[in-house]
């Protein structure tokens, strides 16, 4: 009983170090370059683009709208 | 309906978006085994489906206001949002479909999760081509507009209901602690939140866009 429980107890510290994942892989490099605002930058550009789109096919329905 | 004229929530979900982008990338996030960096996803897959409930109960609203006044613009809008709606639904499972290829292993695994949403998805390719498939426009909108009516909680038990109930891999269902409960923390809540309301607005706004051109569109006819 008590192996049991000191298994158990030896596997709950595992589960801790588990979740706190210590050393789980992340883009550290890459924010630490400082190259990761260059994605974020691009991003940014396409999705204004795309909303400047957006916004310039609502003024010409508007127009469309008045005349009809 | 002249709040689809205005321009501030456009103005607004487009900032709300934006940031979303930009924080959504740079701001820290919990190291997590397995999601690695992938749980950035969350900021981008999961707002995917917010904003596709949007325009579906949007659409439902417009079905019940045309079944109870028979006014043809409200069949209108209620097609458009399902039209942008299904664009969402596709975004949220090709998205979802990379993210369980770098998690789950496979691109399709048969997860409970994304076979019923693949069928939901169906059912609503079924509201289409039943809509497409009428001449005389009054009963094709009153059709239309009752199976719409049905498919939402229909699409509602099969996407957030019955996975649930199953063993999943997606986060929240089954045995699966949700991303609500241990991973999420108030950091990430700052992003996803904006970024839920953003794309909703998105989804409407795209919505509204379509419906001022079917309204053109029927005008015309309704003039010839």
């Amino acid at each position: 009983m008590k192996k049991l429980n000191l298994l158990f107890l030896a596997l709950l510290s595992y589960v801790s170090v588990y979740a706190q994942g210590g050393d789980v892989e992340m883009a550290d490099t890459l924010r630490s370059s400082g190259k990761i605002y260059v994605v974020v930058l691009t991003i940014a550009i396409v999705f204004v683009g795309l909303a400047i789109y957006l916004f310039t096919i609502d003024r010409r329905l508007k127009k469309i709208e008045k005349n009809s | 309906m002249n709040f689809i004229y205005q321009t501030w929530w456009k103005v607004a979900a487009i900032l709300l978006v934006l940031y979303t982008l930009i924080a959504g990338l740079l701001l820290p996030v919990p190291r997590l085994f397995l999601l690695h960096e992938t749980i950035r996803n969350l900021y981008f897959h999961v707002p995917m489906w917010m904003g596709m409930l949007t325009v579906f109960v949007v659409s439902v609203f417009y079905s019940v206001m045309y079944l109870r006044t028979g006014d043809e613009k409200h069949d209108l809008a209620a097609v458009e949002c399902v039209n942008v709606g299904l664009v969402f639904f596709a975004l949220g499972l090709v998205t979802g479909m990379l993210w369980a290829k770098y998690t789950w292993g496979e691109y399709w695994s048969g997860d409970p999760k994304q076979n019923c949403a693949a069928i939901a998805f169906l059912l609503y390719c079924a509201y289409m081509v039943l809509r497409n498939s009428m001449d005389e426009e009054q009963k094709r909108a009153r059709i239309a507009a009752v199976y719409n009516i049905f498919a939402f909680p229909i699409m509602i038990v099969l996407i957030f209901v019955l996975p649930r109930m199953t063993d999943s891999l997606h986060p929240g269902n089954g045995g699966n602690p949700a991303f609500g409960k241990l991973d999420l923390d108030n950091h990430m809540r700052i992003v996803l939140y904006p970024a839920f309301v953003g794309w909703s607005f998105i989804a409407l706004w795209i919505a509204t866009l379509r419906y001022r051109i079917r309204l053109i569109e029927y005008n015309r006819n309704i003039i010839n």
